[in-house]
């Protein structure tokens, strides 16, 4: 099936989904309220948004230096980096620490990057057991599904959905279908994992160079249980996370909470710059950086659409996001949803892939307002679109270019631009288009599926404005 | 995998792109002691946390009198100036264990057999009511984190206005503890429809016990 076909299957079943649409419809609304609370005022939103813009974008032109100073930090501290340029060089990195330390089973934190590298199946391929911790994470791993959010990853299911997942796996725990039960009994399941996991897996939100320190913000403390109770603990990151200064961390963290979860601050904010130390009673023995690529050095080529690896994964333009809010994340089919996954994917993946992306967008512009390092989503989503049915010759800096291109698509806008090009041409096709209105088609799928065709008018108002004097004004 | 490394930074510059250098703004903020520790406290009222001034001198009373209400009778510290103080205490029935030992060694005790752990707070953030931890060898990193509630005590002057006041007065970019931790409320998640519940998977209940103490120092009288 083509990529296009198969998206507008996923919309179609979202849409039919009424229970989805209404657990969405909740969770974003409720989150958006949240986020506005702790903006308000506007002047100070947008210095800080300027801020960490330029926070962002000065540590993107310095990336190389920075990864080097990171790099020798961290191993000052006693973390040992590694690095990947492919997901398959990341998961094989992350299983040969485990394998060579013997360790049979690991608990997660939440990682986006580790869904991009599809980690847990590589490694429960190989024998290991992987736990998500988080519970929206361990929620979707019972039900055997990814994230549909990048920050709330069960936001599709709701408390009916999580306590049967809940009666199914754990049959040993009462069944609740109260929300502050319901996380009682994953408390009571987790520890135990806590207790006995060989080594911890996690992401990061942002990497240190001056200090080599990995920042994590999360609020419920598997993060930090994943971190620091096994003996063994990796993270997992993608390359542009690096800021040069501890100093670049207040305003990023505060705008990163607001703009998430519209929390002044998460309950935790980790900061990890070495195993344990000689005397130390706790912490991780060995602590492992995996610094991964996957594309992103790629993205920088392009003057425009660099900016996207200015994001801090707070997932505001997906909240803000009408189609996100209707479809959910899962129709999107890929690892990031929403406006930046519409962005970010077709230039990870190519066009070719999953460029029709780019078509799920209204282009209403809130992604755009709504970002905190201000990456003009809205801009770079039709520049993609364009980039989709526009070949080229060159080797591309984009696997696809032109992929999406369809000759009788092509042909209309041709016609199109020859008709706007001449008022002759144009006065002729107006005036014979409003005459001949009836031959105009009544359905015109899938546009009339929910809508009423389009009727034209008797006249254009052209020739009405001809017709009441206006000709010269 | 060199390969990879030296693969990624040759394309890094190759792809070179310019951007102007940034300096994080410092916030100004004008806060005395008072106000830094009321807005503490509403902050920390907000996301559940609950906090009690105290005369330095009152903390130990206050645990032997308040745990026991509460249910608490198992009771952690480190090898610091608590527990010492704490150990020279008639605790009145409240059982006392110390982190003496490397957690491989009691990993499951910890996990099961305590009720609440007593730490210090190196110092805390007023904006964001936040409890700055650099858990070390006579507090570890756990102690925080796994056992149901945990109590910490803050001096009433070591309060700071932002994190990034913090990070500067304190130089932290010169030299990061192993592990430095803000710690804002009791473990939370909103997982389950956005609604939020407490204690996943760290403490369900967070406790401050701010103590006014004329002269800087630790938790003497």
């Amino acid at each position: 099936m083509n990529q296009s076909k198969a998206l507008h299957q996923r919309i179609e079943k979202a849409l039919h989904d009424d229970q989805l649409r209404r657990n969405f419809r909740a969770a974003m609304d409720g989150i958006r309220a949240r986020r506005a609370e702790q903006f308000p005022e506007d002047a100070e939103l947008q210095a800080l948004r300027d801020e960490t813009r330029d926070i962002r974008a000065d540590s993107l032109a310095r990336q190389a230096e920075l990864l080097e100073k990171l790099e020798t930090r961290l191993t000052e501290n006693g973390i040992q980096v590694h690095w990947a340029e492919t997901p398959e060089q990341a998961n094989a990195l992350v299983f040969g620490i485990l394998e060579a330390e013997g360790a049979r089973s690991v608990v997660k934190g939440k990682s986006m990057v580790s869904e991009e590298t599809e980690l847990n199946r590589y490694l429960e391929t190989r024998g290991i057991e992987v736990i998500e911790s988080d519970l929206g994470e361990y929620i979707i791993q019972m039900a055997h599904e990814p994230p549909s959010h990048i920050v709330a990853p069960a936001i599709h299911k709701n408390r009916i959905e999580v306590a049967e997942l809940f009666r199914d796996h754990h049959p040993e725990q009462p069944y609740t279908e109260d929300i502050d039960e319901l996380t009682g009994t994953a408390r009571t399941v987790l520890r135990e994992k806590f207790a006995n996991a060989d080594a911890g897996i996690s992401g990061v939100n942002f990497a240190v160079a001056e200090t080599g320190t990995l920042c994590l913000v999360e609020n419920e403390g598997n993060g930090r249980l994943s971190t620091t109770a096994p003996r063994i603990h990796i993270a997992i990151t993608g390359i542009e996370k690096v800021v040069d200064r501890l100093a670049d961390i207040p305003p990023l963290l505060e705008i990163l909470t607001k703009s998430a979860t519209g929390q002044p601050i998460t309950t935790y904010f980790n900061m990890i710059s070495g195993p344990r130390q000689p005397g130390e009673k706790d912490g991780p023995e060995q602590v492992h950086l995996v610094l991964l690529d996957n594309g992103r050095s790629r993205i920088r080529l392009d003057d425009e659409l660099l900016d996207t690896l200015r994001c801090i994964r707070c997932g505001a333009c997906m909240n803000h996001c009408p189609v996100y809010v209707h479809v959910g994340g899962h129709a999107y089919g890929t690892v990031y949803p929403g406006p930046i996954g519409i962005v970010l994917e077709p230039q990870r993946l190519g066009l070719d892939q999953v460029g029709s992306l780019t078509s799920a967008c209204s282009l209403c512009g809130a992604c755009g307002e709504v970002c905190p390092v201000k990456i003009p989503l809205p801009k770079l989503i039709n520049r993609l679109r364009a980039e989709a049915v526009t070949p080229r010759d060159e080797e591309g800096k984009m696997h696809g270019p032109g992929s999406l291109r369809k000759p009788g698509e092509a042909i209309a806008w041709k016609l199109w631009k020859l008709l706007y090009a001449s008022p002759r041409l144009h006065r002729l096709f107006t005036r014979m288009a409003t005459r001949l209105r009836w031959l105009a088609p009544g359905r015109i799928a899938p546009w009339t599926d929910y809508r009423t065709a389009p009727k034209l008018a008797r006249r254009s108002l052209a020739e009405r404005a001809r017709q009441e004097g206006f000709e010269r004004e | 995998m060199n390969e990879a490394r030296s693969n990624i930074l040759q394309r890094l510059r190759d792809n070179a792109i310019n951007a102007a250098p940034s300096q994080p703004a410092m916030k100004t903020l004008r806060w005395n002691t008072e106000e830094r520790i009321a807005r503490f406290c509403e902050r920390q009222a907000a996301v559940h946390g609950e906090v009690h001034r105290l005369d330095s001198s009152q903390w130990r009373n206050w645990l032997v009198s308040e745990l026991p209400k509460r249910g608490l009778q198992r009771v952690l510290t480190g090898t610091g100036e608590i527990g010492r103080q704490l150990a020279a205490t008639d605790l009145q029935g409240l059982s006392l264990a110390r982190f003496e030992d490397p957690i491989e060694d009691w990993k499951s005790a910890l996990f099961g057999q305590v009720d609440v752990a007593i730490t210090s707070a190196r110092c805390a953030i007023a904006e964001t009511g936040s409890l700055v931890l650099w858990p070390d060898a006579d507090e570890p990193r756990l102690m925080s984190l796994v056992p149901p509630v945990h109590i910490a005590l803050l001096r009433a002057e070591s309060i700071y206005q932002t994190f990034g006041e913090l990070i500067e007065a304190e130089q932290w970019s010169k030299q990061m503890p192993t592990n430095a931790l803000l710690i804002s409320g009791p473990s939370k998640t909103a997982d389950i429809e956005q609604t939020l519940a407490y204690g996943i998977h760290g403490p369900r209940k967070l406790i401050t016990l701010i103590l006014n103490s004329p002269e800087p120092g630790v938790w003497h009288e």
